[in-house]
């Protein structure tokens, strides 16, 4: 269809797909940025530290800019509401993971090495349920029969990073760590349970679009 | 020539209350949840309630004249006034009120008072129409909502595609909804001038206006001077009290009920079913109000039928019974004061 005739509807469409790419971008940064860490690449990491950042900024932008443009043309009246409220509960983990990145860059917390294959679990299950989410929300969209499937899929991607979020804790607190001195395991803990939470964020949001996807289906 | 105009104000009239409250039928919730602006409905109403009433308008005039022939400009206006006080007391008592009900409570007034014979063939035609529109407009909403839900739920369309085909489509059934609402709904604001007055036809270049044309153009303008003046109001308010509904649940309830108005004021379509050998309606005014609470409750019941508002079945009936035998009341006490304070023939 010619961009001409969906005119503000288009350039909506064109911007909140932007923005999805964006929180997908975010959450894909967030992943490599923590493989990196966790590897040990320190150099690396560092380098591309202001990569999230730039997506976080850019996110913002797009967000705010799909409020004005939903309000001042008037469009998609009786799903504006739910429409709002998903772009800007999804923002928060866009917000989340660059929060975790920054705060890993200032405070370097040191894992064990023993630990690094559980840590990668961990981000890769919290980067996945982010990916889905970002799929559930496009379905929305664009195909209202698909959005359940991706929904489901973040609340198995959320299930499994609490596993992981559980077995590292109970691994830094067990003898297997009894080197690593109390105030290091609580600052492991604390990173632990903010990569898990953007899962955590992702599985709140998930629910959102499930139930608006309901009041969408006539 | 002044006289006349005096005579015709009362179905002018008729006709303004009509575009007052009826354009909330149409276009009440797109305005109300602005899908629409009020300038573009009203627009397009104007437009095509003119054209409905001139293009198709002669069917149900047909069929109220049939019923009683008012025989004089006096009368007329008599008729179509106590029409037009009924419509105003009922629209007070908060009863779903129809303009077609009215004026045929005001032509069998007319009847009693003079002593001519009502067709009860033509009457029981009419009734059945009034109590069926609203069965046929329910199920058409019933029929239109499982169409449209299994083709949305699996349509891969993106939300704001829809929300634009959404638009053009409330303004397309807008359309066709306001020349319904002309074409079947004139008959009460001119029907009973049309069979009294003799008016040359009128040559404008392509097409020529008959006597009853040029009187259905003039009640179509009034009915678009309600709509222009008074519906903002009416659609802001009544229009979406009685409609809480999708975007595309109006969709459904505006096509469902001008499909039925359509029905029963298209001649063409008449025909051609007659030509397949099909069964086909009367062409009978009906209550463009009372259509669309029937598709209202159409599309109640195909989602469950938790939302039916039974309360609303019951003052239809009230209103189906009351709103004639006002009318006729009224009709046949003030064409005594015609003819016997004013001294103006009515027979």
């Amino acid at each position: 269809m010619p961009h001409i005739l969906f005119g503000r509807s288009k350039e909506l469409e064109i911007e909140i797909t932007e923005y999805l790419d964006l929180v997908n971008q975010g959450a894909l940064t967030f992943k490599r940025d923590l493989k990196r860490y966790i590897k040990k690449d320190f150099e690396l990491f560092e380098e591309a530290l202001i990569d999230i950042k730039e997506i976080e900024n850019n996110a913002d932008e797009h967000q705010k800019d799909i409020k004005y443009k939903l309000y001042k043309y008037m469009l998609i009246p009786d799903s504006r509401a739910d429409v709002l409220n998903i772009i800007e509960e999804i923002d928060t983990i866009t917000d989340l993971a660059k929060e975790v990145i920054y705060e890993i860059s200032i405070e370097k917390p040191v894992i064990p090495a023993q630990l690094e294959s559980d840590f990668l679990e961990l981000v890769e299950n919290s980067a996945e349920a982010v990916d889905m989410l970002v799929k559930a929300v496009r379905s929305f969209f664009e195909e209202i029969a698909q959005v359940n499937d991706y929904v489901n899929k973040v609340h198995f991607f959320e299930h499994q990073a609490d596993k992981n979020e559980e077995r590292l804790k109970r691994r830094i607190f067990s003898e297997e760590c009894q080197e690593v001195e109390i105030a290091y395991k609580l600052q492991l803990r604390y990173f632990i349970e903010e990569i898990a939470a953007l899962s955590d964020q992702a599985e709140m949001v998930s629910e959102e679009v499930s139930v608006a996807a309901v009041k969408r289906r006539i | 020539m002044i006289e006349v105009i005096i005579y015709l104000s009362s179905g002018l009239f008729l006709g303004w209350s009509l575009g007052a409250n009826d354009a909330a039928n149409i276009f009440g919730t797109a305005v109300g949840s602005k899908m629409v602006k009020f300038s573009t409905a009203a627009l397009i109403m104007t437009i095509f309630v003119i054209l409905g009433s001139v293009v198709s308008g002669a069917g149900a005039s047909h069929t109220l004249g049939a019923l009683g022939q008012v025989g004089t400009l006096p009368a007329a206006f008599v008729v179509a006034f106590a029409a037009a006080v009924a419509v105003y007391w009922m629209t007070k008592l908060g009863l779903p009120v129809s303009t077609s009900h009215s004026i045929v409570g005001g032509i069998i007034g007319w009847n009693l008072y003079s002593g001519f014979a009502t067709d009860l063939g033509v009457l029981r035609e009419i009734v059945g129409a009034w109590i069926f529109s609203p069965i046929l407009s329910a199920v058409f909403a019933v029929v239109l909502f499982f169409i449209f839900k299994k083709w949305l739920n699996n349509a891969k369309i993106h939300l704001l595609h829809l929300d634009f085909y959404t638009r053009w489509g409330l303004l397309i059934v807008g359309a066709f909804g306001a020349y319904s609402l002309g074409a079947n709904n004139i008959a009460n604001v001119m029907g009973v001038f049309t069979g009294i007055m003799e008016i040359p036809d009128y040559n404008i270049g392509l097409l020529t206006l008959s006597g009853a044309q040029q009187l259905f153009l003039l009640g179509g303008i009034a009915i678009s001077v309600g709509v222009v003046s008074y519906s903002k109001k009416v659609m802001l308010t009544v229009g979406s009290n009685i409609m809480d509904i999708s975007p595309i649940g109006a969709f459904i309830v505006v096509l469902a009920s001008s499909t039925t108005l359509f029905i029963f004021a298209s001649a063409t379509l008449k025909d051609f079913l007659i030509m397949l050998g099909l069964p086909s309606l009367p062409l009978v005014p009906v209550s463009s109000s009372q259509a669309v609470v029937g598709a209202v409750l159409g599309l109640g019941l195909a989602k469950g039928g938790r939302n039916i508002n039974f309360k609303l079945l019951g003052k239809i009936g009230v209103g189906w019974i009351l709103t004639p035998i006002t009318a006729a009341v009224i009709s046949f006490i003030l064409l005594f004061f015609m003819q016997n304070v004013f001294i103006r023939s009515v027979v």
